[in-house]
């Protein structure tokens, strides 16, 4: 068995004082490491609280956050996050976007001056996957969001991150974009095995991707269910047409369902 | 206008005809020279039909014929006085740009200083003036300070709403990755509010000038407050109007570089300068 990569033990969050919106409430989960877990929910459940919870942008309120076995207390440098909104900076071309998080994250920030070319390839290998060759000068307002999309996805992955954080990352696109991005990121996924979480609404989403689907209540938010999904990869747009991810899909809206009405 | 009248007895459709009149580079470049000479020629006019006294609004002819007779004095003064602006100004760079960046990172800093900065904003500055000349003399240096004085402050409220504005998904980008407040800065918050330090550097030049000749007018030798000051105390108003013109000309040419810069640093924040107009989306 894998150990368990990141772990919350009964974790509250109440932003501001003490009437202040309780987000979360005895949340405890485990991911192992490698793993791809999705996170869905009614909509103002807290998904976007436990992210910043994980990745240390926010401190817990209550209850402990373990990141590789050690608690978090500040933010952590082993992650790659990618939100809803392509937060590309405006005025970086493509190539200076994806590999801003190495001029900030340690071992490569100090190796970067000298051994630019070198990142450079790799910056352009990761753009090349995910289908930007060619667009390494452009600006983000001359790329299409789901072209602002996918560099940002390059950007969470440039400094080879152990955790991936992704906050509904396709949220603001069309469908068709959306099942591209699902391969892309699987096959990403796939070539370097980091953990994953994903916070996702789609639960058709988070049945492509996901080796686990996690359920949220409403708020404060805690995770009332969990369904693992078997199915074989690479997984393709085609098979999630199948009866089964259809079942499984009804099966995750239903508990949805049964977590809004239990409240 | 008289151009465009031209230009709507073309064949073309009206759209059309429209955006490549404006393409049309020397037109769009004289444009400004025309309406200035426009301006002189009705002035001109208006001086001679009603036979205006000269002490009282002279003709621009006369107003170049004065500024061609002292040209030795004006530029002289005009020397001193763009000397002093540009230093102050300069100054106020540096001050606003370290205040901006302090006060727009640090709700602390931001609740202790900035209800002390708007009040002495508020503060004419001509009153400081005669203060100053008590501790620093009469001429260059009372100047200096009343236009860095003046000018900082649009550039300090600037930048800080420039950094205070940065957007909490940018800097967690940034502090996921284990970014420092000093790289959040750098990295973003610098970068983000260079739109808004270039807008209000072109506020700042052209207000440090109004504060250089304010302490001029008070208390100097030299410059063109100075100038003005000496050329009305003797009736000599078409001369007054000559150091209007050659400030307003100074102002103008600063005014410039500072946009020459801000296009050069700043493309990015003005999408399809060079196209037609502003394109939605790319």
């Amino acid at each position: 068995m894998l150990s368990n990569f990141v772990e919350l033990d009964r974790v509250s969050l109440r932003y501001g004082d003490e009437d202040g919106t309780l987000a979360l409430h005895g949340t405890s989960l485990a991911v192992e490491r490698g793993e791809f877990v999705a996170i869905v929910g009614p909509s103002g459940c807290g998904k976007s609280s436990l992210m910043k919870v994980v990745t240390g942008l926010w401190p817990p309120s209550s209850g402990s956050v373990k990141v590789d076995g050690k608690n978090v207390i500040a933010p952590l440098s082993c992650v790659g996050m990618a939100f809803q909104n392509p937060t590309l900076l405006p005025w970086r071309s493509t190539l200076a976007n994806v590999m801003l998080p190495l001029e900030i994250v340690k071992p490569h920030s100090s190796r970067l001056f000298r051994n630019r070319a070198e990142y450079e390839t790799k910056a352009r290998e990761l753009l090349h996957l995910v289908g930007l060759e060619g667009f390494d000068h452009s600006l983000p307002w001359q790329l299409s969001g789901g072209m602002q999309q996918r560099a940002q996805l390059c950007r969470a992955l440039i400094h080879e991150p152990l955790l991936l954080m992704l906050d509904e990352p396709f949220g603001a696109l069309d469908m068709f974009t959306r099942e591209e991005l699902w391969v892309t990121l699987q096959d990403l996924w796939m070539a370097r095995r980091p953990t994953v979480i994903l916070v996702t609404h789609d639960l058709r989403e988070a049945a492509f991707l996901a080796d686990r689907v996690l359920v949220m209540s409403t708020r404060p938010g805690r995770v009332v269910a969990e369904r693992k999904i078997d199915h074989p990869r690479p997984r393709t747009p085609t098979s999630m047409f199948s009866a089964e991810s259809g079942a499984i899909i009804q099966e995750l809206r239903g508990r949805i369902g049964a977590s809004r009405t239990a409240l | 206008m008289s151009v465009i009248q031209v230009a709507e007895t073309l064949e073309a459709s009206p759209i059309r005809r429209r955006q490549s009149l404006f393409l049309k580079k020397s037109v769009r470049h004289s444009l400004p020279w025309l309406v200035i000479g426009l301006l002189f020629l009705l002035w001109e006019i208006a001086v001679r039909t009603f036979a205006i006294p000269e002490f009282v609004l002279p003709a621009p002819s006369a107003i170049f014929a004065a500024a061609w007779e002292f040209r030795a004095g004006i530029l002289d003064n005009a020397w001193q006085t763009l000397f002093t602006t540009v230093i102050g100004f300069v100054i106020a760079i540096v001050f606003g740009v370290v205040g901006g960046v302090a006060i727009g990172s640090s709700p602390l800093v931001y609740q202790g200083f900035y209800p002390a900065l708007i009040g002495f904003n508020s503060i004419p500055k001509v009153a400081i003036v005669p203060i100053l000349v008590i501790w620093f003399g009469v001429g260059t240096i009372p100047a200096i300070i009343t236009a860095f004085l003046i000018s900082f402050f649009p550039i300090l409220v600037n930048v800080a709403t420039g950094i205070a504005t940065l957007e909490p998904e940018l800097r967690d980008v940034l502090r996921a990755l284990g970014a420092s407040r000093f790289k959040v800065i750098t990295k973003v918050g610098l970068p983000r509010a260079m739109p808004y330090f270039f807008a209000s550097l072109k506020i700042a030049v052209t207000v440090a000038f109004i504060g250089s000749i304010v302490s001029e007018t008070v208390a100097a030798n030299r410059g063109i407050g100075h100038l003005m000051l000496v050329a009305s105390a003797r009736f000599e108003v078409p001369l007054a109007f000559a150091a209007l013109l050659v400030t307003g000309a100074m102002g103008v040419g600063m005014y410039a570089i500072a946009g020459a810069f801000e296009r050069h640093m700043t493309g990015w924040a003005v999408r399809g300068i060079n196209g037609v107009g502003l394109t939605p989306q790319g």
